[in-house]
């Protein structure tokens, strides 16, 4: 079994409101040297044992439906360690 | 902040001295030969790299209107006077005066392009950027409004496209706490490609609170208010990019979209109506296209003509931006105030109490140029007029389309129509689904309509109405119409029907019109014919606005609206604003009580070119448009003011698209009722039903007042033809020797077909 992590994270120059805010509040818990924070969003995609080109079919899910291309860059993991495990179980 | 050591070569105003040959991509920029020469020309040298990315963004048609000046100034020439009018074409918003202490401003602007690329952000910066207008005249924003076209419903762009935009409309609209009171959306194939966005934006403040964009008063202090900036929107300059922050390769980083943040544009109007009431500014001026290079150049201009900028106290969001891509940059949400230097210690703890950054960034001065530095060097040294109001002016050829004769003689009235009973049945049902008359709540619905408790009338009413003033009552009400079928038969006449139907829902209120907005959508403006259709959509309402003494007060004009050699259709949108004295006696949509009189105002004529339903069953536009009738409408507008001020109206309907028939099933569907409806004598049902003749209303009148109502009109000379009554207990629309549709099956017909079609899951319609 293939687990892929996909990882999307708006591109370094567009505005992220959700992470200004969190930077805005961070002196409030006394946390005074930061001086950037971007927010993303981690999707992890587990593929059926046999499943055939994992990273291109995962290429495929981020680029047409998990991210927005136009304004979110992704990377894509693929993961192989779970397999030994699962057969043993 | 800390002055950092300059560690990049910046091409300063000596180095272009030094190097008048250096080549420079000012045709990448998109300047013409004669523009870069008459540049070189007024600065006595060649620009330097920042100064050429500002005359390349200011000379720009988006922002020089070079192409469509000439003809705008028909507005200034023709628009009539009126002591309301207190700011026009020119500042950032028009102002009209409400009564001896209110003032409100609107305006309406489009957001196409952008709104194609990434639909959802294209479309909330566009109302983010319209409600930054109306800050700048000093008023706080009370509503927005949307115009919006796509392409075919059954398109699959439409289904990537409309959702987002819908999305960014109403995230940005909810999250900055605005109500949306009401607008249009329309599905044409010819939008394939390029959607329009328009959005409008309302306002209101007391008189006295007018703000000024100029930056005057030698040694008052420019402050840059709200976000850092960023890399948004500096696509176009990018040219301009050095080779060494291009090191990292990637095309993308420099995107031509831009993501606003509606929570902090709440705290941009909290801030400025705190500093215009503690009379802190002198001048301001909000950032939308172009940036600080808009801003400082025309606030300059506006002023004493002089103004001095440091550029590196910029508050900067990426790392390694050069002086044009600061000058360039589009970010959002930020606002330039001119401030008296006593007063800037003041206005600096007011913005850090709000969590806003502020940050003095230049003074005026009484140079007569704007000079801006960078670490110490300058990079710009121009006169501010010659980039804001100097730009080029084209008189571009415009010619009559060659297929116009043709289209007018390929009238709708000749195609085949429904006969029988039960055929006109199945049209108003098929009617009332098709995608421009169908319900549209899958869209308004997430909208926050409501937000202030102000909202007197929202969707799907023909106007909103929003009150002003709890004590008196007084209110105001507005429309925002389009219809570029319309137009596209005859430009001239299509405008002014917009016109006339934007006036017409704002009187169907009980208001009265009193000023205008537009939005002017084209295609290429080097395409003569394309600028034919300009020519006379401009001329058209600008003498319908001279016609029913209505000033024009701005709005935009958006080109290049076309993909290859197919230009959308011409589509101008026009707000109108109208003032009710009394809120409560407002006409709303429906059918008033059982036993009220059912009928309709103005003459049905046999004209189907350009309908609905020429379009919807033929896929059919060909013809001449309507007759219009301004003095009829004038007419109209007195007779249902009077009606709504005596209370002899218990409600009304415009006639527009779908006719007596899709205002027929609106009427019911909306109040619950039904309606008996008897066709006068003689009547052709088809036409009587589905005509899109002008100047129509259907009305509602209470039990009592027919003989009052039917006097009024005779004395102003319009024709009524009572249709029938309203009735709690019909089920549906009774239309007697024809046929009875119910309730239900009305419903069924008209409901749900938004979410139907885009295959949105769970979505209610």
């Amino acid at each position: 079994m293939a687990r892929v992590v996909v990882d999307v994270m708006l591109k370094t120059e567009i505005l992220d409101p959700q992470g200004e805010a969190v930077l805005g509040a961070l002196p409030r818990l006394g946390v005074t040297d930061v001086s950037s924070v971007r927010i993303g969003r981690r999707v992890e995609i587990e593929f059926d044992e046999n499943a055939s080109n994992v990273e291109e079919q995962s290429r495929v899910i981020a680029d047409k439906l998990l991210a927005n291309p136009v304004i979110e860059n992704f990377t894509i993991a693929v993961e192989e360690s779970v397999e030994t495990g699962a057969e043993h179980a | 902040m800390t002055r950092q050591p300059l560690n990049v070569a910046v091409d300063t105003v000596g180095v272009a001295t030094a190097t008048p040959d250096e080549k420079q991509p000012w045709a990448e920029l998109g300047l013409k030969d004669d523009e870069y020469a008459r540049i070189r020309d007024i600065l006595g040298r060649r620009p330097t790299q920042a100064e050429l990315a500002m005359y390349s963004i200011m000379w720009s048609e988006h922002c020089s209107y070079k192409s469509s000046r000439v003809h705008l100034r028909q507005f200034g020439q023709k628009n009539p006077k009126t002591p309301r009018l207190l700011a026009g074409i020119g500042e950032n918003a028009g102002v009209v005066a409400i009564d001896e202490n209110i003032a409100v401003t609107f305006k309406v602007e489009s957001h196409n392009h952008p709104s194609f690329v990434e639909p959802k952000q294209g479309a909330a910066t566009g109302v983010g950027g319209i409600i930054r207008d109306i800050i700048a005249m000093g008023a706080r924003p009370i509503a927005v409004m949307d115009s919006l076209r796509f392409g075919d419903i059954d398109h699959p762009d439409t289904a990537r496209v409309l959702p987002g935009v819908v999305d960014g409309v109403s995230h940005y609209g909810n999250c900055v706490g605005l109500p949306n009171i009401g607008g249009e959306t329309v599905f044409d194939p010819c939008y394939q490609g390029n959607p329009l966005v328009n959005a409008l934006a309302v306002g209101v403040m007391p008189r006295a609170r007018l703000q000024s964009m100029q930056a005057s008063g030698t040694g008052n202090v420019v402050i840059l208010l709200g976000a850092k900036t960023g890399r948004d929107g500096i696509g176009g300059v990018s040219v301009l990019a050095s080779a060494t922050f291009s090191e990292d390769g990637d095309e993308d980083s420099r995107p031509s979209v831009q993501v606003g943040d509606p929570f902090e544009e709440k705290l941009l109007i909290e801030v400025c109506l705190e500093l215009f009431d503690t009379g802190l500014v002198v001048g301001v001026q909000d950032l939308g296209g172009a940036g600080l290079t808009c801003a400082l150049s025309e606030t300059a201009a506006a002023g004493d003509g002089g103004m001095h900028v440091d550029l590196e106290l910029v508050p900067l969001r990426a790392k390694g931006m050069e002086p044009h891509d600061i000058l360039a940059s589009e970010s959002q949400e930020r606002m330039l105030l001119i401030v008296d230097p006593a007063n800037v210690e003041n206005v600096l703890a007011r913005a850090q109490r709000w969590g806003l950054l502020a940050t003095a960034i230049g003074e005026v001065t009484d140079s007569g140029r704007l000079v801006i530095d960078y670490h110490g060097q300058t990079v710009v040294d121009v006169p501010p007029a010659s980039l804001a109001d100097e730009g080029p002016v084209y008189e571009r050829p415009f010619t009559e389309p060659n297929d116009l004769a043709l289209i007018a003689v390929d009238r709708a009235e000749t195609l085949p129509r429904p006969t029988t009973d039960d055929e006109i049945r199945q049209t108003v049902l098929d009617m009332a689904a098709s995608p421009n008359l169908c319900d549209k709540t899958w869209i308004t619905e997430q909208y926050d309509s409501s937000v202030f408790g102000n909202t007197v009338l929202g969707t799907p009413h023909d106007a909103g109405v929003l009150r002003l003033d709890e004590r008196s009552g007084i209110g105001i009400a507005l429309s925002l119409d389009g219809n570029s079928r319309f137009a596209r038969l005859d430009p001239y006449v299509g405008a002014q029907l917009n016109l006339a139907e934007a006036y017409r829902n704002v009187a169907l209120t009980g208001a009265t019109p009193i000023a205008v907005s537009d939005c002017l959508n084209f295609g290429s403006p080097e395409d003569p014919h394309v600028m034919w259709q300009f020519e006379r959509a401009v001329t058209g309402i600008a003498d319908g606005c001279q016609k029913m003494g209505i000033p024009v007060t701005g709005g935009n004009v958006s080109f290049y609206n076309q993909t290859g050699r197919e230009a959308i259709h011409p589509t101008p949108v026009i707000g109108v604003l109208g003032v009710i004295d009394d809120v409560a006696k407002r006409i709303p949509l429906g059918l008033g009580r059982t036993g009220d009189t059912i009928a309709l105002i103005g003459t049905t004529r046999e004209e189907f070119s350009g309908s609905e339903w020429a379009w919807a069953t033929h896929r059919h536009l060909g013809g001449v448009p309507p007759l219009v009738d301004l003095d009829h409408e004038m007419k109209l507008a007195d007779l249902l003011a009077s009606l709504a001020g005596n209370e002899q109206i218990a409600a009304a309907h415009d006639l527009s698209e779908g006719g007596l028939s899709q205002a027929l099933v609106e009427a019911i569907a909306h109040s619950g009722m039904g309606a008996q409806i008897l066709l006068p004598e003689g009547a052709d049902p088809f036409t009587y039903l589905f005509s899109e003749s002008t100047g129509r209303v259907m009305v509602v009148i209470p039990r009592g007042q027919e003989q009052a109502v039917r006097a009024s009109c005779e004395q102003r000379g319009l024709p009524i033809t009572p249709l029938g009554v309203a009735d709690a207990n019909t089920d549906g629309l009774h239309l007697r020797d024809h046929f009875d549709i119910g309730r239900e099956e009305i419903l069924a017909a008209w409901k749900g077909r938004i979410a139907e079609k885009l295959g949105a899951q769970g979505a209610a319609g």
